[in-house]
């Protein structure tokens, strides 16, 4: 991307947050209490868009306004936000983590972040009302160290010039750390034929300890548990750009499937951003319910917090599939749980000589 | 010998003191802590009611003091003094006492208290209780050192003589006995002498613990209670076993003068009245009723209408009292009281206070605090038997502006007091800890704790009107500023005029002018818009220099100093909006504010207010 492009952006984003002042500016005039209405982000507003193939906000809204003390130092808030990104970020062509905007607003008296999950928030608010991303406004995650590892070509753009990097070959053991900007990276060539989302980092380590990337010609993605929206937006893009089917392979228990939820589906909190997040073609690979019994794996008792959590997947809708209800009534009756390494337990080769092919052929990935 | 005979050969009578040896749980003395703590109450009973019944504000001095295991509890009073004759009966023999046959409020009522007090100590301690008594100025102390007898329930003097001692007149106890003493906990002395002296504001009570440490819990009044009448037993709630024993033992002739004279609330018309609805003679002989007669006459005492026994048998706390001894031990922001008029259970009157405080410095972490009170005196254990307690989970608390999870005691920073008085408290057991769920007395502390309810859940809303208010303060006092001038400072523009704004969100009567000049014309709208949810009426002035031309609505006009006063009478309801435009045939005209006249201030935005 050109310098001039890139400025161009900016001043792109600019623009659509002075849009948002101006009308804050415009509502005080006309007498109208000042508010901006946003998405309500539930469960309950969510809805499938069928030409994007994604979960995206329903119609429900909610409105903040100046009439309540909550929803005036939300609006107080929002309106530094948007100065600190136009005159700090966009302006100058800086950037923040998430967690210094939460520094920062220390020196903002009364509108300061009581705690980080605030100001996300509402930076979240901002990417909903401008229809924009955080990086757009130069707001980046803390690096979460995810990685993949696998037959991938790629060029990446740093802020000290270009790298060409082979994912399997130039790398260590460990990957090739995804960026938090997965848009600065250009897909040279790749030999891959699937890409395999991972949960854990033991399954993700056992996988190229056995050399199944090579053996399956398999993009191997450690998600680290609940993946960050860069991982989700590489699943994507791979997916897209270079047709590769996509498995998730993750614990057997509800918030394992919440994970594959996230990158199949989209996430409740950022279901904006479904359209760039999103690989609705995912398949979830494991560890279903049905393979305890099948492959009679050790388990856990589920807690209560489990047994909570798998009911409210009973109802969110995301999970309003044949298939999804039959698990997960097959795992409330069960009342156990399995981890990915209990696999280990038929020896170390047994997941990727046996249970991988299995469930792949049962996919039609092999 | 039969075995019948056999068996009545080892039965023989067993002496009260001998029952309450083996059973002095019965009596309040089942732990150490607690044995402490029964001594001290019985002898602060005692000297409370001859206090007030000799007309003296108590003065009462309380000394625990710490030996090994054993402790020494002194109490001395500044009442009447007992003489010489009375003091061995008064402390060293149960079941003797002068209000066990009298109806009339007062704390003592069987007389085992003192000397259960005097048995439990020498059980414990092995020793002897120690009274001196003055009974007048001028005159030597009487010191005795008794114990009882426990075999036959009588006095046994063991010291006997004539001391000096520099109080006028008044009373001391001093005894010996295992216990304990604690303070922190609800359930010690320090905190019984606390509500002792809460509703008992004319009592000064001295406390000195093992430590040393000296409790004043001072006077906060100097007038004594109203004094307790002795009464006669009420017809209502009367038994059938209690009325044939007065009947067979009356002295009186004839049924209609028994009725009279036995009952309180009952004359000549009422008596007659009851004669004829049970169908009995007047005339009859009481001795001569049978168990049938005596059924029908109680019905008729049930069918007929009396009075309310007399209220001079009791003895309230009243509502200023209750005030004055709650605020002198707590800090508070609200406190509320009720006092229900005199009812009857089982032919004993009793009435009911209640005192409800909230705020200041209570916690509102976890339950409310209790107080009970029994004709003055507090009860300290088994709150869960007592009838009190039940009364208070009886009622739904949330009605009252009180959380009440699960069920239960209500959750808040709040106290409640209850005084249950009296001629005859019905307690659970002998230790006096909780009063029966007898049904009219749990009715009474309802209807009392729903009125003190009533007026929490007022005071409450108004704190919440009043904290809205506050909130809206600070939305349009310092929130809204800072964003005018945040969003002006990004947009490089003006600071938005936020009245408006406020207007809206104070729901006031908001008055905005505009102003055109030119071609030397003025042309002036004022708009007037109701933001509040009810209708406005007031008159709004405009004071101008010179004489107004095209003026719609026709305004009233008045000449004044240097000009002329516009006014308008305006009627707006909720949300309606009026347009008042004129016009001035120069485009300098100078404008001072609209004036509205018969709003109060905070009402309005955008105009000055004057006073109609």
């Amino acid at each position: 991307m050109s310098e001039s492009a890139e400025r161009m952006i900016a001043g792109a984003a600019e623009e659509k947050i002075m849009g948002l002042a101006r009308s804050l500016y415009s509502q005080f005039q006309d007498g109208i209490v000042p508010h901006i209405t946003l998405p309500t982000r539930t469960k309950a507003n969510i809805e499938y868009n069928k030409d994007e193939e994604v979960w995206v906000y329903g119609s429900q809204e909610t409105l903040r306004s100046v009439k309540t003390v909550r929803g005036a130092k939300s609006l107080l808030k929002t309106v530094h936000l948007a100065d600190l990104l136009i005159k700090e970020h966009l302006r100058n062509n800086r950037g923040s983590t998430l967690r210094e905007i939460y520094y920062i607003s220390e020196n903002w008296d009364i509108a300061k972040f009581n705690e980080q999950s605030e100001s996300d928030r509402l930076i979240e608010d901002l990417e909903i009302v401008t229809s924009l991303q955080r990086e757009d406004f130069h707001v980046r995650p803390e690096e979460d160290g995810a990685a993949i590892f696998g037959p991938l070509h790629i060029r990446e753009k740093t802020r000290r010039g270009e790298r060409d990097i082979h994912c399997q070959d130039e790398v260590g053991e460990a990957g090739y750390q995804i960026p938090f900007n997965v848009d600065n990276i250009e897909f040279l060539g790749s030999d891959a034929r699937m890409v395999m989302a991972v949960e854990t980092g033991g399954m993700y380590a056992r996988l190229i300890e056995n050399g199944f990337d090579e053996e399956y010609d398999a993009i191997l993605v450690h998600l680290k548990g609940q993946p960050a929206r860069s991982t989700r937006r590489l699943i994507r893009r791979l997916n897209a750009e270079l047709g590769l089917p996509v498995t998730v392979f993750t614990d057997g228990d509800p918030w394992s499937y919440r994970i594959f939820a996230s990158v199949a589906y989209g996430a409740i909190k950022s279901a904006h951003l479904s359209e760039h997040l999103v690989t609705p073609t995912a398949k979830f690979l494991g560890v279903q319910p049905s393979d305890i019994v099948d492959y009679d794996l050790s388990t856990d008792k589920l807690t209560d917090k489990d047994l909570q959590a798998l009911r409210s997947e009973l109802s969110d809708p995301r999970f309003n599939s044949d298939y999804w209800k039959r698990q997960i009534q097959l795992q409330i009756d069960l009342k156990r749980k399995a981890e990915q390494q209990a696999f280990a337990g038929k020896g170390l080769d047994f997941v990727t000589k046996e249970y991988l092919p299995a469930r792949l052929g049962e996919l039609g990935l092999t | 010998m039969e075995i019948a005979e056999e068996l009545a050969r080892q039965q023989k009578a067993i002496s009260v003191a001998e029952f309450f040896e083996k059973n002095r749980q019965i009596l309040g003395f089942d732990s150490a802590p607690r044995a402490l703590i029964t001594c001290v109450k019985e002898a602060v009973d005692n000297s409370l009611d001859a206090c007030e019944d000799a007309g003296i504000l108590p003065d009462i001095f309380v000394q625990i003091k710490r030996d090994g295991d054993l402790f020494t509890v002194i109490e001395e009073d500044n009442g009447p003094g007992i003489v010489r004759e009375e003091v061995p009966k008064v402390f060293a023999k149960l079941l003797y006492g002068s209000r066990f046959h009298c109806l009339r409020q007062s704390r003592g009522q069987q007389g085992i208290g003192i000397s259960a007090g005097v048995l439990y100590s020498q059980l414990t301690s092995g020793k002897p209780t120690r009274i001196t008594s003055k009974i007048g100025p001028g005159r030597p102390a009487t010191y005795l050192e008794v114990m009882i007898n426990t075999a036959k329930n009588e006095p046994e003097i063991l010291v006997e003589g004539e001391i000096e001692w520099e109080r006028a007149r008044g009373t001391r106890v001093e005894m010996e006995m295992e216990g304990s003493y604690v303070r922190s906990r609800r359930q010690s002395v320090y905190s019984y002498l606390k509500n002792v002296a809460t509703v008992n504001p004319h009592a000064r009570i001295t406390l000195v613990e093992p430590d040393g440490t000296i409790e004043v819990f001072e006077r906060a009044v100097e007038t004594l209670p109203k004094k307790a009448f002795e009464i006669q037993p009420h017809p209502h709630g009367m038994e059938l076993g209690g009325l044939i024993k007065f009947l067979r033992y009356t002295e009186r002739k004839k049924l209609r003068a028994f009725l009279k004279e036995t009952f309180s609330a009952i004359g000549n018309i009422t008596a007659q009245e009851i004669c004829q609805i049970s169908g009995l003679d007047g005339d009859l002989p009481p001795q001569e009723i049978g168990h049938e007669q005596a059924k029908r006459l109680l019905s008729a005492f049930k069918a007929v209408k009396v009075k309310s026994p007399p209220i001079d048998c009791l003895s309230p706390i009243g509502e200023s009292l209750l005030r004055a001894g709650l605020v002198k031990e707590y800090r508070l922001d609200f406190l509320a009281t009720a006092t229900r008029p005199v009812a009857v259970y089982s032919g004993n009157p009793f009435l009911v206070e209640v005192c409800l405080a909230h705020g200041g410095e209570l916690s509102s972490e976890g339950r409310v605090e209790i107080l009970r009170f029994a004709n003055r005196v507090p009860l300290i254990y088994q709150q869960g038997a007592c009838a009190i307690a039940h009364a208070i989970e009886g009622i739904t608390w949330k009605n009252y502006s009180l959380s009440q999870p699960g069920g239960g005691l209500p959750v808040g920073p709040a106290v409640i007091l209850v005084h249950v008085a009296s001629t005859n408290i019905p307690f659970t057991s002998e230790s006096k800890d909780a009063i029966a769920d007898m049904p009219e007395i749990l009715g009474e502390i309802d209807l009392a704790l729903k009125e003190v309810g009533r007026k929490l859940r007022r005071y409450l809303s108004r704190q919440s009107a009043l904290s809205e208010r506050r909130e809206k303060e600070e939305i349009i006092g310092k929130i809204l500023p800072r964003i005018s001038r945040k969003l002006a400072e990004i947009l490089e523009m003006q600071e938005p005029e936020i009245g408006p704004v406020v207007a809206k969100i104070m729901g006031n009567v908001l008055i905005c002018r505009h102003v055109i000049r030119e071609n030397g014309l003025t042309s002036v709208r004022i708009d007037v818009e109701n933001h509040g949810d009810l209708s406005r009426t007031f008159k709004l002035h405009d004071l101008l220099g010179q004489e107004a031309i095209s003026v719609d609505p026709p305004a009233r006009k008045a000449q004044i100093k240097d000009g002329y006063d516009y006014n308008w009478k305006l009627a707006l309801k909720s949300g309606e909006r009026a347009t008042i435009c004129y016009k001035i045939p120069t485009d300098d005209a100078p404008f001072s504010a609209p004036i509205v006249e018969g709003l109060s201030e905070e009402m309005v935005t955008g105009a000055k207010v004057i006073l109609s």
